[in-house]
């Protein structure tokens, strides 16, 4: 009967943990579309949208509500199964990786310490790679089930980019391996708290990372597979309403979630840099400050996307597979033969 | 080939340094100058809440005036009529009741008065033909309407408001003219 109590409450802990991790990014995925017209406007010396609420707050709902209220369109000529189930993918995958990733330190509730992390297995980033992969089935699959030319087309894209772009992104990931030693996400955090960021040890690392998070989120100047001009909304041509809306808004929850574990992986997640905050809060306090923290790297790293978005313009296709390929591939390689060769020296 | 004029710049097509090569340091560049655009100064103005000023001679929808007691200054004389290179303004003249003094100022007035909003041209011919600064070119300038014969404006469109009885809209209405100095 006892075993029975505790399971219960713990069963309820992860479920109230996976109902406010969910909805806190979808809220937070909504403005982040709020965020990067903003941002963009900003950038480009315009005011941005500020009509609905007030500074325009409640323009991602309005957003959201236009969508609902769209048509919905599913092409005669498209196979209609996996035509829903190609955004449904797109979104679902994009709300696993969050599974894995430590949102915080512990809190304490009644005696019981409560784990701001839903899940710490031992290979969370083999787990994280795994669901970021099968990403781009979604769009490959809703693009196919579309049956349009440019739909396809931009299908093709977004696969053989997110193919060439992950090894570069595997092989920057061995070398982080190589100096924390194992693949919780957690212990990287723990690491990171008494050491420094792993970004100090892995600079060549990052900067791999970070394009190959670009290129993963088919952020610009990746953006082939939608490419507008070229290939009228690529993946997303044919799909409308809601549908359409999944699409865009997996896009944004994906750039959320690649800021997070970059974060994670080499800003130490939920700690807070250059001071000791372990001997300054209690418990609970202590937790929620570290959620404020890595809620500011986030925010960093989102508007390091949009801000990039909006200067650089979209690469060739022949000079993507060229970056990816021929520069990404080797530095990559060379960074892990450098930091395998450099740790077991110093060793 | 010799150049036509001394415009011409030419193209550096040379293969790229390695520095070039790399983007990023272009990148970190091209990022800097975006982001200097933050702080630059918009200039958008937030429009139905702020208004840009107009010039001095901004002409705006046409107003039929009237004087400082309410009395309509149209004769119906037809000379802006005349004026009119788009034929936009048509009218009707009637003799002035005894009575009607406080209504019109001269004997004659104009019974119906009509202006097509969408054949003028807003050029202003009305405003320098009229003798009697019977009518002048406001600032409003935005009508719109789902019917065109809408935009027939009749006489009660075209009236400013009363001095005596409504003063606030009278000056809303005058505008700009109410700190202008009157040649005649």
């Amino acid at each position: 009967m006892m075993l029975q109590i505790i399971d219960l409450a713990f069963i309820l802990e992860k479920l109230i943990l996976i109902v406010v991790v969910i909805s806190a990014s979808l809220v937070i995925a909504m403005y982040t579309t709020f965020a990067e017209r903003k941002v963009a406007a900003i950038l480009q010396d315009r005011r941005g949208p500020n009509r609905a609420g007030p500074f325009g707050m409640l323009q991602p709902l309005a957003d959201g509500l236009k969508l609902f209220f769209k048509e919905e369109i599913i092409p005669d000529f498209s196979s209609k199964f996996l035509f829903i189930l190609g955004p449904a993918l797109a979104m679902m995958t994009a709300m696993m990786t969050s599974a894995v990733i430590p949102w915080g330190d512990v809190i304490e509730i009644a005696g019981r310490k409560v784990s701001l992390q839903i899940a710490d297995i031992d290979v969370g980033i083999l787990y994280v790679f795994g669901v970021v992969s099968l990403g781009v089935y979604g769009i490959m699959i809703g693009s196919w089930a579309s049956n349009n030319k440019f739909s396809l087309l931009g299908g093709l894209r977004a696969a053989s980019q997110i193919i060439s772009y992950e090894l570069a992104m595997g092989i920057s990931m061995i070398s982080l391996l190589l100096i924390t030693g194992n693949l919780s996400l957690k212990q990287m955090v723990l690491q990171q708290q008494h050491g420094f960021y792993n970004v100090v040890y892995q600079p060549l690392g990052f900067l791999i990372f970070l394009i190959c998070a670009f290129a993963e989120c088919n952020r610009t100047p990746f953006d082939l597979p939608e490419a507008e001009n070229e290939l009228i909304g690529g993946y997303h041509t044919e799909y409308s309403s809601m549908k359409l809306g999944f699409f865009l808004f997996s896009e944004y929850i994906n750039m959320f979630v690649s800021s997070v574990i970059m974060s994670t992986l080499f800003f130490g997640g939920y700690d807070i840099p250059f001071i000791n905050e372990a001997a300054m809060f209690s418990t609970n306090v202590l937790a929620i400050v570290g959620v404020v923290a890595l809620m500011i790297k986030v925010a960093i790293f989102i508007f390091i996307f949009m801000w990039v978005r909006w200067t650089i313009p979209r690469f060739r296709y022949d000079q993507l597979m060229h970056l990816g390929w021929r520069i990404l591939i080797p530095l990559a390689l060379f960074n892990m033969l450098a930091t395998g060769a450099l740790s077991l020296w110093m060793k | 080939m010799k150049a036509l004029t001394n415009k011409v710049k030419p193209v550096n097509r040379a293969p790229m340094s390695f520095m070039e090569k790399l983007y990023l340091p272009a990148i970190v560049h091209g990022m800097a100058i975006t982001f200097s655009h933050i702080f630059k100064k918009k200039p958008t103005i937030n429009y139905p809440e702020k208004k840009r000023p107009f010039s001095p001679v901004f002409r705006g929808l046409q107003i039929l005036n009237r004087d400082e007691e309410g009395r309509e200054n149209c004769t119906a004389c037809g000379l802006c009529a005349v004026a009119c290179p788009a034929e936009a303004i048509t009218m009707e003249a009637a003799e002035r009741e005894s009575g009607e003094e406080h209504l019109y100022k001269e004997e004659k007035y104009a019974a119906k008065y009509e202006i097509n909003m969408l054949r003028c041209i807003f050029c202003g011919l009305c405003e320098e033909a009229c003798p009697k600064d019977a009518i002048y070119l406001s600032e409003t300038f935005t009508p719109a309407d789902y019917q065109r014969k809408q935009f027939i404006y009749n006489k009660q469109d075209l009236l400013i408001p009363h001095p005596k009885e409504n003063p606030e809209a009278y000056q809303e209405a005058l505008g700009n003219r109410a700190n202008k100095t009157m040649v005649n």
